[in-house]
């Protein structure tokens, strides 16, 4: 036993010279970082900006009595991610499971069923009491923004998609256009488009709630980047495939919407959940145009009196909400990248 | 040729150019109706649009520049001044965050279990957490806690540590540039580390078994023949890595270094000018893609070429 | 199968898109359906309160960031001296403190939303000047709070005044009237200094309490409440000079003299209330009080409150829910508060501050 890790010691650490002196660097380094940062969390760290405001952390100022919706909300997800999740995972084994097969063409129209019923619970009104979107902060509001915009983003990109490579030259070139217009703007540029001179655009009867601009913002970003995802998976469709088609007679949006996207989508869903994790991560940037998400609730908090200088525990915190999030979604998409090779 | 030509609604041809004429009469319609709205939104505010104010007098300060500057300049002036930071922190920024991108690919293969999970936790952390949020770590818990300028700390007195910056060979860096320039390094980077870990990758395992039959040492193996072969796979993602870095330096407002959109954005909060601060900082970030672009290109061409 | 499983995913999603718009029309401000409705007349002359009485709230900019003036608690809720201003004003309309929606805006938005129509009032540490009445369309309310600019610095660090301040980094906030002060009075002084510029105004104090910069500069008040805050508050000296005055006044847009008159004189209640010595705590022993002024002021004789549009016991009820000015400072910044700043030029007239308000009558 003790020649085992003798040996896996000296082939994994200490092979060369070079690489011994690596480990023990690397070794030194980690000791020094470890006995400084648990010193720290342990000894100088203050919890207790973070025991104290969770509930702002995590839902804002939603109203504690109405706690049990969001259980709900949070049940229904968790539950149609767990499905989805299993059929997608089980989908390629030879042994299909029954059951499983028996879901699979409920997935879609379920997940658009719970749309409008979650935003029933948290909204409220229709004999529920209703919760202004004002209130909607905190954690909720980061994710609520990142799947709203994704979901409205999805559509339109695959439209922009199709017009990039459209044959079309006008649609083609509009296409063009947007896409490397916003691809070459900063968020933070289109967000204060978005919350400062959208209002200038529109006619002043018409004024849009600052979340439904924010989500406009990140909208028009991220529509930009799907067309491009979903491109790259148009490109992947070897041409024999269109030419069979059109060879049947299939007029050619029908070529497109049956023959097409179903496998180019099929491509681009690892680079879609890639392209929402960095959606999620780029919601922090709506603290910076005054919408009180994640990031921008750890600001509110940091001014609270007795919490002001705490910037440190804040911060770790509410990177760690980002970090649990982004890298679940991260192992998953890789899993499912593999899932879709074999 | 006498067949009978198809009717006008069957001929494919026809409907191209509806549709495009179609989206052409759309795309108008929804300029010209924005256009009367902004027009008539901006008097009712009492806004005229224009872009005289740039001759206006800046009257606020800013804290880094390398052209001379004061207060009593033009917005003009102050905007340059900001450009001019943008530059530098995105040149510094591409430069060393490909060192330590490559680094960090290199490491993520390395036979030492110690380094490539070192490098592993790297990526996954940098890569799973908000810039926004490393940049304020980066300022509050690594720069604002090094000692101040009386204690500087120093590394073989050719780098100097303090609360003023860096101080490396008689340049001086300020907490900001310093802040901005290595959030965005190690943020960037550790997305090129899978880019790079991916080219790598990607090189047959046979090319690796011909350079040690010929007696090659591994580093040379790496520099001589799996590197110039994975650069193919690398340098089209490497340049929306380089363009997101250059865009993300706009977070220094976030910071207070004082780049070409923080100055925008004050020049707004004086003026009201917003939609002009807009095109400017549109026109801006665009040239950069532009030049990020264009350059990216020739080296992929050099890059492609080469392989043939 | 799979290719009908996939039309069907993105079938719904397009269809989900819809579902996502109408709702958004659905949580859209009830004051679009209350202006479309409207003939097109009237949608020059703005009616403020029918607007707000419509929507059975408030919608109040404050920063939510700023401790004593409005800050958000642990418990959820906002608090300090802007927040209650509000507050007093949903008194007044709905009887209910509460029935406010407050929302947090930067000192760079904090106009445009007012214009665009997006908030009611904005209550949110704002200084009085000239051009922001004048040419961004602002009507300004009695001012709440007295203030000026002043420098915080370290007591070691040998400064005494402006002048010594050549080359040193000064922390101050972007968007606000401090950025451009400091750089009227150093450029008056001919002394060149390195401004440290932040757009938050928590990071603009870390950054100067973690030593990065030598001074700080800000309101007076929010000096002297965030001395208290510094790790060791005694080691920091505001100097005595004052680059400024900075009389702070909640706002609104241009043009509704009925909505402007009535925020006006929801401030000076709060204010003549103290002076007539009337708070929450005793306001029961005043109804019964001969003096006509008082009477007058708490409704119980003559129509006050109807050339403001209100029931003529706003008065009272603004003390009873709200309580008076003194009351609203103790609790916020003075002697009840965390912050416990002297009351120095926001007392009443009658007792040497600038606080007055014109008669009830």
């Amino acid at each position: 036993m003790q020649k085992i890790q003798l040996t896996w010691l000296r082939k994994n650490l200490f092979n060369s010279w070079y690489n011994s002196l690596l480990t023990i660097l690397c070794l030194l380094l980690i000791i020094q970082f470890i006995r400084k940062f648990v010193w720290w969390t342990i000894a100088e760290a203050q919890w207790q900006v973070v025991q104290v405001n969770l509930p702002l952390f995590l839902v804002g100022r939603f109203p504690q009595t109405s706690y049990w919706r969001l259980w709900i909300v949070l049940g229904i997800i968790t539950f149609l991610i767990v499905i989805t999740w299993s059929v997608f995972i089980t989908q390629k084994n030879l042994i299909k499971h029954k059951f499983i097969n028996l879901l699979v063409p409920w997935l879609a129209p379920t997940w658009l069923l719970s749309c409008p019923l979650i935003l029933w619970f948290m909204g409220g009104g229709l004999g529920l009491q209703s919760i202004s979107t004002n209130l909607w902060n905190g954690l909720i509001l980061t994710l609520l923004m990142a799947v709203i915009s994704i979901v409205i983003s999805f559509p339109l990109g695959i439209l922009l998609a199709l017009g990039r490579t459209s044959n079309l030259f006008i649609i083609r070139w509009f296409s063009i256009l947007y896409i490397e217009i916003i691809r070459g703007l900063p968020l933070i540029g289109i967000l204060f488009i978005a919350q400062v001179m959208l209002p200038l655009f529109l006619p002043t009867e018409l004024r849009l709630d600052r979340l439904i601009r924010g989500i406009a913002g990140l909208v028009l970003f991220s529509t930009a980047y799907m067309a491009e995802n979903v491109r790259g998976g148009l490109q992947s469709i070897p041409r024999e495939q269109i030419e069979a088609a059109k060879a049947l007679g299939l007029p050619t949006p029908l070529v497109i919407i049956l023959v097409v996207l179903p496998q180019a989508l099929r491509a681009v869903i690892p680079a879609i959940v890639g392209q929402f994790i960095g959606l999620l991560k780029d919601t922090s940037l709506l603290s910076l145009v005054g919408l009180v998400e994640l990031t921008g609730m750890s600001r509110s908090i940091l001014a609270q009196p007795q919490f002001i200088g705490r910037y440190a525990e804040v911060y770790i915190f509410v990177g760690l909400l980002y970090w649990v999030f982004c890298y679940s979604m991260s192992l998953a998409s890789r899993r499912l990248e593999k899932q879709l090779i074999n | 040729m006498t067949h009978s030509k198809p009717p006008l609604w069957r001929d494919h041809r026809f409907w191209q150019i509806i549709v495009q004429l179609a989206a052409v009469i759309c795309a108008i319609l929804i300029v010209v109706i924005l256009g009367l709205n902004l027009n008539r939104n901006l008097q009712q505010l009492g806004i005229k649009f224009g872009f005289n104010f740039l001759q206006q007098e800046a009257s606020f300060d800013i804290g880094e520049t390398i052209l001379s500057y004061q207060p009593t300049d033009t917005y003009t002036r102050a905007l340059l001044v900001g450009l001019i930071n943008s530059l530098r922190v995105a040149i510094a920024g591409i430069f060393l965050t490909t060192i330590v991108g490559i680094t960090a690919g290199i490491a993520r293969l390395s036979d030492n279990w110690l380094v490539r999970n070192i490098s592993l936790v790297y990526v996954e952390i940098f890569r799973n957490t908000p810039l926004l949020l490393q940049l304020f770590f980066w300022y509050f818990a690594v720069f604002l806690s090094l000692p101040n300028v009386e204690h500087k700390a120093s590394v073989l007195g050719l780098i100097k540590f303090s609360q003023n910056g860096i101080e490396l060979l008689g340049l001086n860096f300020s907490p900001e540039f310093s802040t901005l320039l290595l959030g965005l390094t190690f943020y960037t980077a550790s997305f090129i580390a899978e880019i790079v870990r991916g080219g790598i990758q990607s090189v047959a395992k046979g090319q690796w078994e011909a350079g040690r039959s010929l007696g090659l040492k591994p580093s040379l193996i790496m520099r001589l023949v799996v590197l110039p072969q994975a650069l193919r796979v690398i340098v089209p993602p490497l340049t929306s890595q380089y363009l997101n870095l250059a865009k993300n330096s706009s977070l220094a407002i976030a910071i207070g270094y004082p780049d070409i959109y923080f100055v925008a954005s004050t020049t707004f909060n004086q003026t009201g000018k917003a939609v002009e601060v807009m095109l400017l900082i549109m026109l801006t970030y665009l040239t950069f893609s532009l030049i990020i672009s264009f350059l990216m290109n020739l080296l992929n061409h050099t890059v492609q070429i080469q392989e043939k | 199968m799979r290719k009908s499983t996939l039309i069907l995913a993105i079938a719904p999603l397009i269809f989900m898109l819809g579902a996502c718009n109408s709702e958004s029309d659905k949580t859209r401000d009830p004051t679009n359906t209350a202006s479309n409705t409207e003939a097109p007349v009237a949608r020059n002359t703005l009616n403020t309160v029918n607007n707000i009485k419509k929507r059975g709230k408030l919608i109040c900019g404050v920063s939510g960031e700023l401790p004593g003036f409005s800050f958000l608690g642990t418990d959820g809720k906002y608090s300090g001296i802007d927040v209650d201003i509000c507050r007093a004003i949903a008194v007044v309309l709905f009887d209910n403190p509460d029935a406010v929606e407050f929302r947090n805006l930067n000192a760079k938005e904090r106009f445009t939303v007012l214009q665009t129509g997006e908030i009611d009032i904005l209550s949110r540490n704002t200084t009085w000047i000239l051009s922001r009445d004048a040419s961004i369309s602002l009507d300004f309310a009695p001012v709440i709070f007295y203030d000026g600019q002043g420098i915080m610095i370290r007591k070691n660090s040998g400064i005494k005044s402006l002048e010594d301040l050549k080359g040193k980094g000064i922390c101050v906030q972007t968007g606000t009237t401090n950025e451009q002060n400091l750089a009227d009075q150093m450029r008056k002084l001919n002394v060149s200094y390195k401004p440290v510029v932040f757009e938050d105004v928590n990071i603009t104090f870390a950054t100067y309490s973690e030593g990065r910069c030598d001074a700080i500069t800000a309101d007076r008040s929010a000096l002297v409440s965030r001395r208290t805050t510094l790790p060791k508050p005694e080691d920091n000296v505001i100097l005595d000079e004052l680059l400024s005055s900075e009389p702070l006044a909640p706002a609104v847009k241009q043009g509704d003299s009925q909505w402007t008159d009535l925020v006006t004189w929801v401030v000076y209640t709060l204010i003549k209330a103290e002076e007539l010595g009337i708070n929450s705590q005793n306001l029961a022993k005043f109804s019964t009080n001969t003096d006509p002024n008082i009477k007058r002021f708490l409704g119980t004789e003559g129509n006050l409150g109807e050339g403001l549009g209100l029931s003529n016991d706003f008065a009272a009820k603004i003390i009873k829910n709200v309580g008076n000015y003194g009351e609203i400072y103790d609790r916020n910044l003075g002697k009840n508060s965390q912050l416990n700043l002297a009351r120095n030029q926001n007392r009443l007239w009658t007792q040497g501050g600038l606080l007055y308000s014109p008669p009830f009558r």
